[in-house]
């Protein structure tokens, strides 16, 4: 028994002791293993403080590298007058490519054509896309289909699309013309008149984002909870008065998201007016009838190589851009105060 | 069951991903090969590489040039990038020059920018006059691509000495004549005539024709006519000013007016079906449209087209090829340069492609004096054009040329077409173009 006893009692000495084995200079590895540890912990901590701001730098340096500095050299660059063939040679000019923008006929001109193309794309596009998902939000057959289908016009190139619809809007030869034709509308020469360049590049953009905002639209009516509609239609309310009662409310923040966005994307609309030009210049059709400020801002600076001008245009632009950015704010402070 | 359709799920994945990457690294590594322009061919056969930027239709490709060459040099490929309207592919060389990036190893020039070129770029291009020979070019060819202290930055390819191509089937059924002399004597020496002739053309015109095909048509042919157009001779703006340049405007306008050129943009889509259903009687014609209306016209068009000699004779395009310094092979890109532009490879691209060359050597070539065309039948046209080359006016060109131009065609002219007055028309051209030109 005690020989058992003894074995037992003795191992430990022997095995977690190990002091037979271990060096005398104990206490200076045990000091080592502790600064080690340290260490090791040290590092952890700055690991975990750090380590995130690594994870995300990815993004803010090509933010500085592609984004904050081209903004910043733009708005150096437009205190100068700088041309395309030369872009090193800056020379001085103060505000005076800001002061001209008062009086330049032609910047206000596309100003208004964006406002109004803005418009007259965005407003029937969105209530479009409301109605077409209100009807998708329906059980269908083959839903799944019909939403892939709305999205495929968002997913086409904005250069293919313009192109077609550039033959489609002919003047002489083109389809639409055709069709008018056949309900006895005379040619319209869709490039060169004034409302309908505007409506022919509105409907370009039209065509291609009411899809994808009836796909936003939907997912939000998804969420709405069933028992709302179920309730309404206890109290007797037909589908008109739960789609007005219940929907839209509920989709309230998602429709001022896509008006937001939509704005935004119709302030920069720079393609489809660009590709519908039959001159194939930047002037938005001979008497720039629908030149946008993207544009006016690309005929400046690729056209007619005044980077300095441009980089003023650009800057006007942005504080546009901020200024329509607060008006959607305080709009939206208000309809949420209001409900 | 389940774990082999996993597999199977994540065999297709695998699959797409792969593919995709192979798409976007093929579509690197072209970018790069373009890039580069003249990295050592890249298929480690030591081919040296030379890439060709180009505007419109050069036709180089087309003559067969490029096959001959790599025949002659089988160290050589050659590969060509054309994008098809100057008006987009001459900003992009400015950003290329300018950031020295994405350069080919040639790059073509249009008249219309070349003087801007010497002005601005030259020493971002080599100096060709080692490579090309001074002889044999036209002495004022030569002179537009080099700068004053002797730089030749670009070679010229051919030039574009204006005639009036004319469809003898309509002008027979608009009661007029169609022999190319008598043609040309009914509008020698004035343009105002050739506007009169229209009017001739109008009042027995078969339906839906016009006499001429575009306001922009006519008023370049009449400006390409003049010595002096949108600067004077020490470089200062004078379009304004200069009354060849109303007198050409308000003459368009008035032909516009009457109806007798069609309510077109030249190179659209919808004035190429006009060529295609034969909707017009006339045009202003150099060489090279030859070929343009050979490309657009149906079949059946063959041998109709004649040409007669201009009232004026002018000068309408023209390039030239430059190569960039910042090239890896610009000695090869400027030998073939040089080769592309010589006397002997411009004949043969004129019999091909109708561009008529820069270098009066070829004028004497068989290829040049026994020159056919399958649209204008057996038209001498070697020998009318190059009577009108020797006519043609030395032209004062200068940096915004092309501005200028545009702005009176595009923001112009057209209007009147459509239903605007002339007064009109010329306001909203002038608003333009000075806004364009104001720096």
């Amino acid at each position: 028994m005690t020989t058992g006893h003894d074995t037992t009692a003795a191992s430990p000495s022997t095995e977690g002791g190990a002091a037979p084995g271990r060096p005398p200079g104990d206490a200076a590895a045990v000091e080592k293993e502790r600064r080690h540890r340290a260490r090791l912990s040290r590092r952890w901590q700055r690991d975990v403080r750090w380590s995130p701001y690594a994870f995300v730098s990815p993004f803010f340096l090509l933010f500085v590298a592609f984004g904050l500095f081209p903004l910043v050299y733009t708005g150096w660059a437009s205190l100068h007058k700088v041309e395309l063939t030369a872009p090193t040679d800056m020379d001085w000019v103060g505000l005076r490519n800001y002061t001209r923008i008062f009086d330049d006929e032609f910047f206000w001109n596309a100003a208004q054509n964006t406002l109004t193309i803005g418009i007259i794309s965005t407003v029937p596009q969105l209530l479009m896309a409301m109605g077409l998902a209100h009807i998708l939000n329906y059980k269908l057959r083959g839903s799944t289909f019909y939403r892939v289908a709305m999205l495929a016009p968002y997913a086409t190139s904005i250069a293919a699309a313009s192109l077609v619809f550039v033959l489609l809007f002919g003047r002489d030869y083109g389809m639409i013309n055709w069709a008018l034709g056949l309900v006895g509308v005379d040619n319209i020469d869709w490039q060169n008149e004034t409302w309908a360049s505007q409506i022919a590049v509105s409907t370009i953009v039209i065509w291609r984002w009411t899809g994808y905002n009836a796909l936003i639209y939907l997912a939000a009516m998804q969420a709405i909870p069933q028992d709302l509609y179920e309730s309404a239609a206890l109290d007797g309310a037909n589908r008109w008065q739960q789609f007005f009662h219940v929907t839209l409310p509920s989709l309230r923040p998602t429709i001022l998201f896509t008006t937001v966005v939509s704005t935004i994307g119709a302030s920069q609309l720079f393609g489809e007016p660009l590709l519908f030009d039959a001159n194939k210049g930047a002037s938005g059709g001979s008497q720039h009838q629908f030149q946008t400020l993207g544009l006016y801002l690309y005929e400046q600076g690729w056209v007619n190589q005044h980077l300095g001008r441009a980089s003023a245009i650009a800057w006007t632009m942005f504080l546009i851009l901020i200024l329509i950015g607060i008006v959607n704010y305080v709009i939206s402070r208000r309809l949420r105060a209001s409900s | 069951m389940r774990a082999s359709t996993r597999i199977r799920r994540k065999a297709v994945v695998l699959a797409a991903v792969a593919s995709l990457g192979t798409g976007l690294l093929a579509g690197c590594a072209d970018d790069g090969d373009n890039e580069s322009g003249s990295s050592n061919g890249g298929d480690g056969s030591g081919k040296t590489t030379i890439t060709l930027g180009l505007f419109g239709t050069f036709g180089f490709k087309e003559a067969g040039l490029y096959d001959e060459y790599m025949k002659l040099n089988p160290d050589v490929v050659i590969k060509e990038n054309v994008v098809e309207r100057n008006e987009n592919y001459y900003p992009a060389l400015v950003n290329h020059l300018t950031t020295n990036s994405g350069l080919m190893d040639i790059q073509g020039i249009e008249v219309g920018n070349i003087a801007e070129v010497v002005a601005t770029q030259s020493d971002k291009l080599l100096d060709l006059s080692k490579y090309g020979k001074k002889a044999d070019y036209l002495e004022w060819k030569w002179q537009q691509a080099t700068t004053k202290d002797g730089t030749t930055v670009g070679l010229g390819t051919d030039v574009g000495p204006m005639a009036i191509c004319y469809r003898k089937d309509l002008f027979q059924q608009a009661g007029l004549p169609t022999d190319r002399e008598e043609v040309a004597k009914l509008w020698a020496g004035d343009w105002k005539k050739f506007v009169d002739v229209g009017r001739d053309y109008q009042k027995k015109a078969p339906k839906g024709t016009t006499f001429m095909d575009s306001p922009g048509g006519l008023i370049n042919a009449i400006l390409s006519s003049e010595t002096e157009r949108f600067y004077d001779a020490s470089g200062k703006v004078v379009y304004k000013q200069n009354p060849a340049v109303k007198a050409a405007f308000d003459l368009t306008a008035e032909a516009a007016e009457d109806g007798l050129v069609g309510n077109q943009t030249q190179f659209q889509p919808a004035w190429d079906t006009t060529i295609a259903n034969s909707k017009f009687a006339a045009m202003s014609c150099p060489p090279w449209m030859l070929g343009y209306i050979k490309g657009k016209s149906k079949p059946e068009a063959k041998g109709k087209w004649d040409v007669a000699a201009a009232p004026k004779s002018g000068n309408w395009g023209g390039s030239f090829l430059a190569v960039p310094k910042s090239g890896k092979n610009t000695e090869a890109a400027a030998k073939l340069a040089a080769w592309l532009t010589a006397p002997e490879q411009q004949a043969k691209l004129f019999k091909v492609q109708g561009s008529f060359p820069s270098t009066p050597a070829a004028y004497t070539m068989p290829e040049v004096t026994s020159a056919k065309n399958d649209m204008t039948g057996d038209a001498p046209i070697g020998e009318i054009f190059a009577e009108a080359a020797k006519n043609a006016p030395v032209q004062v060109i200068g940096p915004k040329d092309q501005i200028i131009q545009q702005g009176l065609t595009d923001n112009g002219v057209i209007l009147v077409a459509q239903g605007k007055s002339p007064a009109e028309a010329w306001e909203n051209a002038v608003k333009t173009i000075d806004n364009n030109l104001d720096q």
